[in-house]
């Protein structure tokens, strides 16, 4: 828990830092070289508190954050946090579905593997999903869209709604769903393999256990000794593996948001490198980081639930 | 170091070549990036590197988005470069980058991982502390937002790579370390008046070295595919390309609207190809390093 708030506290002060070493003329960058009388510049040096020595800065700095104001975007001349806050649940729809897609699918799969171990099952479900987890997602993602929007014209080639249409309510639904398609299917298949290949190396772990040779003498039938006994035994490095992962729920897909032109927040990061629009970045980043922190730190506790066996933290 | 040392340190090469040797996926891993290496290193004899200037391709009359049949072997881009002159030469960049990156990445971890195991106490509990910070900070972001700010060349991505992910290095070698330095024979040296940097060269260093090499293996892939995901999202350098950027340039440029398949598959499947290979051999290695973790039991 201290480790948490420790951690976020680090994440603030270097985000602070970092932006100040390029940024050493934000005023300049705010009128990219146009003339402006020095009367205004010095005006606004004093507005934005640039006069003041670099703690007092940090102290606005804290103040800006804990209000959620993290300035103008550079790019929509739109408040940032505004901005995001519009991009969100884009982003949560796609990545929270493609993450539990893929932890189902990717479990089920390892599960498979391991039990079949050494058969063309095993074989074929191992080498299929290392060869996903080994290609850059977004190159998935742009031959998927070639070959099912370009080519065969089945789905739609970007975007989150038909342009033009203004459906309301199921209509509406279903036009996202179908647009959500692809990159959906494209998350799904990238995050697969990390879920395979650790389910079934965990529980090659536990299928040398002496309960499971106690469970069959027992008379129990194959799938009920693997559902059952082996299974659940399993499944710890899968939930924390989980866990972790949706912390990555809001940065995941950067991208492959920018391929589909999906209107979430990895477009709107790929958008801002572009300019570069540093108050967006800065807010992104800062954002990434937090989720990242709140899910360790769900991940830990989940686990010394599971597992009595860890330590209270 | 005395012959003793050395004669031994010979005979374990070649038992983990022996093993190694043994290993289809690490023989297929290694022969696939061999062939990879080649294409690198024989890139002036593969394609003329004028072929990827515009104004070169324009003057040799060069197609515009000529397919693979009109323009052999793997078609034209938007302004008449050929595509395989790109894959060529991409390769150069993309696995000097991964490499590169993959050393600076091992070499923090290790200097960190061996300092703070090996002095302990309160280095060790900063260092610790240290590292938690940068495994927590999501790794993308963090090398998007370092890579924005320090500008678009090689050097800047190396170095970004290298400082994002030398953690889980830092903390694996740390783990070894620690265990290392109970062994007798760190006790012996010592009580024989040898001081620390003797016992890290000489005791320390060469009892780590072979999970560190694995542990280097598995990097690559990852250094690679960051510069890829960079390179895509235009972070790349301008003034060399790696198939990151290949990617990028078809994306940027409608290759995907026009079916353009011949400029994006290349790049693409030469950057899997080298992550698989890579993959195979790190797998093994650590097998190797490692018996109780033999996937295939």
């Amino acid at each position: 828990m201290l480790g948490s708030v420790l951690t976020l506290v680090f994440v603030l002060v270097f985000n602070f830092f970092l932006f100040r070493v390029v940024q050493t003329d934000p005023i300049g960058s705010l009128f990219r070289g146009r003339n402006v009388p020095q009367a205004t510049i010095d005006n606004l040096r004093v507005a934005f508190g640039l006069d003041q020595p670099i703690g007092t800065q940090f102290l606005y700095y804290l103040r800006e954050t804990a209000q959620l104001n993290f300035g103008i975007s550079y790019q929509s001349r739109q408040p940032v946090w505004d901005e995001i806050v519009r991009a969100i649940p884009a982003t949560l729809a796609l990545v929270g579905i493609s993450s539990v897609l893929s932890a189902v699918i990717g479990t089920l799969g390892g599960i498979v593997a391991a039990w079949r171990r050494n058969t063309w099952k095993d074989h074929s479900i191992t080498s299929s999903t290392m060869v996903f987890y080994s290609m850059p997602d977004f190159w998935l993602g742009m031959i998927l869209l070639v070959l099912f929007a370009v080519v065969l014209g089945w789905f739609p080639v970007g975007g989150i709604t038909t342009a033009g249409s203004n459906e309301t309510g199921l209509a509406r639904l279903i036009d996202q769903a179908y647009h959500m398609f692809l990159p959906a299917l494209t998350l799904t298949l990238a995050y697969l393999g990390e879920y395979t290949l650790v389910t079934r190396s965990s529980l090659l772990d536990v299928m040398g256990e002496d309960y499971l040779t106690v469970a069959r003498a027992k008379g129990l039938r194959d799938v009920r000794v693997r559902n059952r006994h082996a299974v659940p035994n399993a499944l710890l490095p899968v939930v924390t593996l989980t866990a972790i992962n949706f912390g990555f729920v809001l940065s995941g897909a950067i991208a492959v948001e920018a391929v589909f032109s999906w209107p979430g927040l990895g477009k709107a990061t790929a958008d801002a490198i572009r300019g570069p629009d540093l108050p967006m970045l800065q807010a992104l980043f800062l954002l990434f980081s937090a989720a990242v922190i709140v899910f360790n730190l769900i991940a830990d506790i989940t686990y010394s639930w599971l597992d009595p066996r860890v330590e209270e933290i | 170091m005395t012959s003793i040392a050395m004669q031994r340190r010979r005979a374990t090469v070649s038992r983990v070549w022996a093993q190694f040797r043994s290993s289809r996926q690490g023989m297929i891993g290694l022969a696939v990036l061999l062939v990879f290496v080649a294409v690198a290193l024989a890139a002036p004899l593969l394609a003329d590197v004028r072929e990827l200037n515009p104004v070169y391709a324009r003057a040799q009359g060069n197609p515009q988005w000529g397919p693979p049949s009109v323009f052999p072997p793997l078609g034209t881009d938007y302004i008449r470069r050929s595509v395989w002159a790109q894959f060529v030469w991409g390769s150069r960049v993309s696995l000097f980058v991964g490499l590169a990156a993959t050393v600076l990445t091992i070499l923090i971890g290790s200097v960190v991982g061996i300092v703070a195991g090996f002095v302990g106490g309160k280095v060790d509990a900063v260092l610790m502390r240290v590292t938690e910070w940068f495994l927590v900070i999501p790794f993308l972001p963090l090398a998007i937002v370092l890579a924005s700010v320090l500008g678009r060349n090689v050097w800047n991505i190396i170095f970004v790579i290298g400082i994002t992910s030398w953690p889980s290095t830092a903390r694996l070698v740390r783990a070894q370390v620690l265990t290392v330095k109970q062994r007798l024979f760190v006790d012996r040296a010592r009580s024989l008046g040898a001081g620390g940097g003797h016992i890290v060269a000489h005791h320390i260093l060469p009892n780590v070295s072979g999970l560190i090499l694995a542990n280097a293996t598995l990097a690559v892939p990852i250094s690679i595919l960051t510069e890829t995901t960079l390179s895509f999202l235009g972070l790349g350098d301008p003034t060399a390309a790696s198939w990151g950027k290949t990617l990028e340039e078809a994306f940027v440029n409608g290759a995907m609207a026009r079916n353009a398949w011949w400029y994006f598959l290349p790049a693409g499947l030469g950057i899997l190809a080298v992550v698989l290979a890579f993959t195979l051999i790190g797998r093994t290695l650590e097998e190797i390093a490692n018996p109780r973790l033999s996937r295939s039991r």
